[in-house]
């Protein structure tokens, strides 16, 4: 019972809010221009969904490829800064660095570099997520317990297959909450480098819209925005619990 | 020739110096035990012979040779179990195989020894759904299908309640004969000593030398037999605290 009402909660909190909003919109004559009411995105949403689809696709591949991009880059990374502690030494602090620069400074000149393609996008979306990737299993690597290490090192494994079989495995469960993180990010980080200057994609969309004071039009875009993140962290989970079936709740 | 022969090994940690000349034999098949208080420097012999350390000074002879570094000789089991929480217990317990490319063939021998440990209809299982009694019979398990031929038992039931433990020591017992492997024991548990080994070396406080050993006579072995002990286990007090005189003794 205890359950089942702290799993409603949220969605009865969100739906007051939006009964609060859509109330608020109509008693005070709010008008579109300046906040759309709930119902009026929602229509909006259904009517605009096939053209929303449309830049949606183009979004999608281009956070899934910096995702992937992102995870090969940690992958390697993080085992080199694991193997070599003079390159975790060095590369640590400039990693943490790269994080610090606004996405929106850096957007535009990816563009002057990269050209309107789809080139630049991604990198941003890399630059967002490559991040807590690489963080999250650098610290997943460094946290193995040594003794697991010993064990399969007196079995006579050599450094290769002690990574492969011990420290990688180990670092999974840091590195998916790291990609969480990461794939809810990825959307918002394709999102930011279309704004900057494309022709497709939701960013894109989202500039047309804003800039013509089609409000409803820009807040069905983000709704499909959140439930494109929400659905890329899903996505994640879903491969935890497929894939590592020995985290989840044992009987 | 003795199985396992070990002179002068003396081993430091930086400033502190942990084992000062230790020297003992161990014939084939026999059972072993290095008894002392904790932080004696008794895991570490066994660290030295895993090769896991390597020694300041002193030589290891395993049927003669001189090992130096890794060695096939030795199958090492740790206090925890260890066991990989993302295989299941068949894969855990085959290791060994995964490192040295014969899986497939181990799992049909690992298969076989299901029954014998207690662990039949959870090969399948992952560790976290295991006891702890059960989980360290599969580390033991994983150890037994090495194919090394000296065990090294690091206080492998010190993890456990006292109650799994004397079960676990019986079944050690009877599983001693059917492996018919040498095995060298570490444990600060007097009486696991005296019921599991057919000698006892004494270790005290670091940096630790063999403060004598002690012979148990091959009886049947029980629990009642155990508390008859009571001779043994005043010797044995004595040579810990140091005010005996060193030597052997058979009891």
């Amino acid at each position: 019972m205890k359950q089942t009402s702290e799993r409603l909660m949220p969605a009865f909190f969100i739906l007051g809010l939006l009964v609060l909003w859509e109330g608020a919109v109509r008693i005070f004559g709010i008008p579109l221009y300046v906040l759309p009411s709930p119902v009026q995105v929602a229509e909006t949403l259904v009517q605009e969904l096939p053209v929303l689809a449309l830049h949606a696709r183009v979004t999608v591949a281009e956070a899934l490829a910096g995702v992937a991009i992102s995870l090969v880059l940690a992958l390697a990374l993080g085992v080199l800064m694991d193997c070599f502690p003079m390159i975790r030494q060095g590369l640590y602090p400039v990693l943490v660095v790269t994080q610090t620069v606004p996405m929106i400074v850096l957007a535009p000149i990816f563009i002057i570099y990269m050209g309107f393609g789809a080139a630049p996008k991604i990198l941003t979306v890399v630059l967002m997520c490559f991040f807590p990737v690489a963080v999250s299993f650098s610290d997943g690597l460094s946290q193995v317990d040594a003794e697991y290490v010993h064990l399969v090192r007196s079995y006579g494994a050599g450094q290769w297959k002690t990574y492969c079989l011990v420290k990688i495995p180990a670092a999974v469960p840091a590195l998916l909450s790291g990609l969480k993180v990461a794939a809810t990010y990825s959307i918002s980080g394709a999102v930011v480098g279309e704004w900057i200057g494309s022709q497709e994609g939701l960013g894109y969309y989202l500039l047309r819209v804003k800039n013509g004071y089609m409000l409803d039009k820009v807040f069905a875009c983000v709704a499909v925005i959140i439930f494109l993140s929400l659905c890329m962290n899903g996505l994640i989970r879903l491969y935890q619990y497929l894939g590592m079936p020995y985290l989840r709740k044992q009987r | 020739m003795m199985k396992l022969e070990i002179s002068g090994l003396s081993f430091s940690y930086g400033e502190r110096q942990v084992l000062e000349d230790i020297s003992f034999g161990v014939a084939e098949g026999e059972f072993v035990s290095l008894l002392g208080p904790s932080g004696c420097g008794k895991s570490t012999v066994l660290k030295l012979l895993t090769g896991i350390l390597s020694p300041d000074r002193g030589r290891i002879l395993v049927d003669g040779e001189e090992i130096r570094g890794l060695s096939s000789h030795f199958a090492y089991m740790p206090q925890n179990d260890l066991l990989f929480p993302w295989k299941t217990i068949l894969d855990n317990v085959c290791l060994y195989g995964r490192i040295h490319g014969s899986l497939e063939e181990m799992r049909e021998r690992a298969r076989e020894y299901f029954p014998v440990f207690g662990l039949e209809g959870y090969e399948d299982s992952y560790p976290a759904s295991l006891s702890g009694g059960m989980r360290q019979r599969a580390a033991f398990l994983r150890t037994a299908l090495c194919s090394a031929d000296i065990l090294l038992l690091d206080e492998p039931f010190g993890a456990l309640d006292v109650i799994t433990r004397g079960e676990m020591q019986d079944w050690l017992l009877a599983m001693r004969k059917e492996l018919g492997k040498t095995v060298v024991l570490v444990t600060h548990d007097m009486d696991e000593a005296i019921y599991l080994s057919d000698r006892i070396l004494i270790l005290n406080t670091a940096p630790a030398g063999i403060h004598g050993e002690i012979s148990v006579c091959e009886t049947q072995r029980d629990r009642d037999w155990l508390y008859g002990q009571g001779e043994l286990r005043r010797e044995i007090h004595g040579r810990i605290m140091g005010k005996e005189r060193k030597g052997n003794a058979a009891l």
